[in-house]
């Protein structure tokens, strides 16, 4: 099979799935479920339950009501016991509903029956509206609510909806395992999701480096017709969304736009497996696999683990804090965010937790840009790197806008080949912020 | 940095082989003072960390030593290395805030200052462990050049131009570093392998050069002597593989970069055939590093999505 890729920059980190070969394991409930309001980009939801109520897993317990806003569900039976901001993995403090777990009932509106559902008879609105009942949002990182998605615009047309089984960030493998693991779901999972797109044809990108799952999943797609599975290369970012569509189908999503402006949408597999879960079998999204991962552990591990559980308890059933961990990511080792505390609750953006020992952990100091234009050729958006962290340096907000800085997708190419050890990656977060922050206030006089 | 410092390890050896003592306590010389003055001013007068172990220092030490005669007189290159490190560098502040290439203002600063020294070759060969009063005769762009405005052909001046041979291995009069055109090649190989520079602006440069010199050759090959020859005598191997590589001073995109050899490989020679200098590539390069600013501007990397857009 001819390996399909994308021409532009790209960068090639040690690969590292220590994990790719421990199947899921369903973790014990937690004592305590913190589940915060605001787990989709948007609004965060409002909740609709106070201190005291007793609620079920599965039970709605927050509404998102703006356009951009996803419903929030209890992960476990139990007691309400406060509503209060904790810490999350942002490393702000946000609001979260308090629960103290009481055995595990679910709702009984639930299936909770193992077999495979494969035929659909709703109608593609009514598919929409249970995806956003159910509180399914983007499971590939970026938690965009995926009822959101799956209305196309005024005046364009979707044509082919992409599967993103690429997992291209090192180390993290939930969605190799839930391939393997769960693989026809997922296929039924977009058949769903082309329902309520109407298109015809759907792609699934998965990294060479999971032969597994490509061969699995090109198996079970012999019954679907119209589901591809395409081989690519391994390159990061290779799972970004507009590389992943330029590889499939060729094509480039033009600057500022979305992808459906060429035709395509693009799901995360964990995502479609959701919306199986939500459109066959009634469950709401309040657990996900999570990748628990790092050179210490023994035993690298995947769970499927209730949102809500604090980082802790996943570390613990993994063996355990490893002695001289110097830092904990949530996320992988490219666009990853360092947890400033254990507690910090699991929610539905969380995709593994990466744990380095205090040498890997270590930054080096930053020297002088020797303008070498190393992150200038990594860059899979075509931006200059270089330029951009000194004009966020010197507060240019206007220029770095009118460099493209919105395009960055946070990658993290450019300081990974950074020979000074710049932190190129957090200045252009933090240029991303500031000029964003400011289009919205000019906007708003 | 230290990527370079072995890349040049080649032409050190010729450069031993071939003018001895001199070379070294050049070379030897050139880095410390280098070395000390970049050491000296971060800590004295920046009143920072200096950070020696980069490298740069060294590179730019090396490679000024290889830009002069090896009997150069210690007093100079020690000026020379201060004008490099503490005018060209360290004034701008510090590695990556330059505009131009310190070796080479340093160079053309002594060039300036000091034009019998530094227009004395050393005879290769001959005076390996002589220190002073070295035995010198003309270079062979210095040859070629004299020879035409005196109204002499080419033919004519061929007994006096060293043969192929003698241009790739070095046994030939000129700066201590670019005599060799073999050992340089050998060194900017190893560069590309490792992947320090891209073979944009060195490709770009000689490929001008060969195609500028090519032309007038077709045209007179009496009065312009063949593109060869071009490639291999003077300072252009040394100069197109690791002066004009320098990242600080040169374009930041691989357009750009085609755009800098193009235009150091035209300047060069203008000022070979029709300038004053016998030698015009640490000129060319440095004014190529002037327009550099001009060149990112212009020649930016396409944006993801772009040509999408304009097809609209």
């Amino acid at each position: 099979m001819m390996l399909k890729t994308f021409s532009k920059g790209g960068v090639h980190p040690e690969e590292n799935k220590l994990s790719s070969g421990s199947p899921i394991q369903i973790l014990p409930v937690p004592a305590e479920a913190r589940i915060p309001l605001g787990q989709s980009l948007g609004s965060p939801a409002k909740a609709i339950v106070i201190r005291g109520d007793i609620v079920k897993t599965g039970q709605l317990i927050a509404r998102g009501e703006a356009f951009i806003s996803a419903n929030v569900h209890s992960s476990v039976s139990g007691k309400v016991v406060k509503i209060e901001e904790i810490d999350d993995q942002s490393g702000y403090r946000r609001p979260a509903i308090i629960i103290v777990t009481e055995g595990d009932e679910w709702m009984d509106s639930i299936d909770r029956s193992a077999s495979l559902r494969k035929e659909c008879r709703l109608t593609p609105e009514e598919i929409i509206e249970k995806i956003h009942e159910m509180g399914v949002v983007g499971l590939g990182g970026a938690t965009f609510p995926t009822k959101v998605k799956m209305i196309v615009p005024q005046g364009k047309k979707a044509e082919i909806l992409i599967l993103n089984g690429v997992e291209c960030e090192p180390y993290l493998t939930a969605d190799h395992r839930l391939m393997l693991e769960k693989g026809e779901e997922i296929l039924v999972g977009a058949t769903i999701l082309m329902k309520a797109l109407g298109v015809k044809k759907a792609a699934i990108g998965i990294e060479n480096n999971k032969q597994d799952a490509i061969i699995h999943l090109s198996k079970l797609a012999e019954d679907y017709p119209g589901i591809q599975v395409f081989s690519l290369r391994v390159k990061y970012p290779q799972g970004a969304e507009k590389q992943l569509i330029k590889a499939v189908t060729g094509r480039e999503v033009p600057s500022m736009k979305l992808p459906v402006e060429v035709g395509c949408v693009v799901n995360n597999v964990g995502t479609a497996f959701a919306v199986y879960e939500a459109v066959q079998k009634n469950k709401p999204l309040f657990e996900k696999v999570v990748t628990v991962t790092g050179k210490q552990f023994a035993k690298p591990a995947n769970f499927m683990v209730r949102i809500g559980t604090p980082i802790a308890e996943l570390v613990g059933n993994a063996g355990g804090l490893p002695e001289g961990t110097g830092k904990v990511v949530s996320g992988g080792p490219m666009m990853g965010k360092a947890l400033n505390s254990l507690k910090v609750p699991v929610v539905k953006g969380t995709s593994g937790i990466l744990l380095f020992d205090t040498a890997e952990a270590r930054r080096q100091p930053a020297r002088n840009c020797i303008r070498c234009a190393r992150c200038v050729s990594a860059c899979p958006m075509g931006l200059e790197p270089y330029l951009l962290e000194k004009q966020v340096i010197n507060e240019m907000w206007e220029e770095a806008e009118g460099n493209h800085i919105m395009d960055c997708m946070e990658c993290g190419s450019c300081q990974y080949v950074c020979p000074s050890s710049r932190p190129l990656l957090d200045y252009l977060r933090l240029g991303k912020n500031k000029t964003s922050q400011l289009k919205r206030t000019s906007v708003d006089k | 940095m230290w990527g370079v410092v072995v890349a040049l390890v080649p032409a050190f050896l010729v450069s031993l082989w071939y003018f001895g003592l001199g070379a070294f306590i050049t070379t030897a010389l050139a880095v410390l003072s280098c070395v000390f003055i970049e050491f000296t001013i971060a800590r004295y007068i920046l009143k920072e960390q200096p950070a020696i172990s980069d490298g740069s220092a060294v590179v730019t030490g090396i490679l000024l030593a290889f830009n002069v005669p090896s009997s150069i007189p210690w007093w100079q290159l020690v000026i020379g290395s201060i004008v490099a490190i503490g005018v060209a560098k360290m004034s701008f502040g510090g590695l990556g805030r330059n505009p131009f290439n310190p070796a080479l203002v340093g160079r053309v600063f002594m060039l300036i200052s000091f034009p019998e020294d530094m227009t004395s070759w050393p005879l290769p060969l001959q005076n390996r462990y002589v220190l002073v009063d070295a035995l010198t005769g003309p270079t062979s762009l210095g040859v070629v050049k004299e020879g035409v405005k005196n109204g002499e052909t080419i033919t004519q001046l061929a007994s006096q131009i060293p043969d192929y041979t003698n241009l790739l291995l070095g046994n030939i009069g000129g700066s201590l570093g670019e005599v060799s055109a073999a050992a340089l090649i050998l060194g900017g190989l190893y560069l590309l392998y490792k992947k320090i520079i891209t073979w944009q602006i060195p490709v770009s440069y000689l490929l001008t050069v060969f195609l500028f010199t090519g032309v007038l050759w077709l045209i007179n090959p009496e009065q312009y002597i063949d593109p060869v020859f071009h490639l291999l005598a003077g300072g252009l191997m040394l100069g197109a593989i690791f002066m004009a590589t320098d990242m600080v001073t040169s374009p930041m995109t691989l357009k750009g970069m085609l755009v800098f050899g193009v235009g150091c490989g035209l300047l060069t020679v203008l000022i070979r055939v029709w300038g004053a200098y016998p030698e015009g590539v640490s000129f060319a390069i440095l004014i190529m590093n002037a327009v550099t600013p001009l060149i990112n501007k212009g020649f930016k990397p396409t944006l993801f999505g772009e040509k999408v857009k304009s097809k609209k």
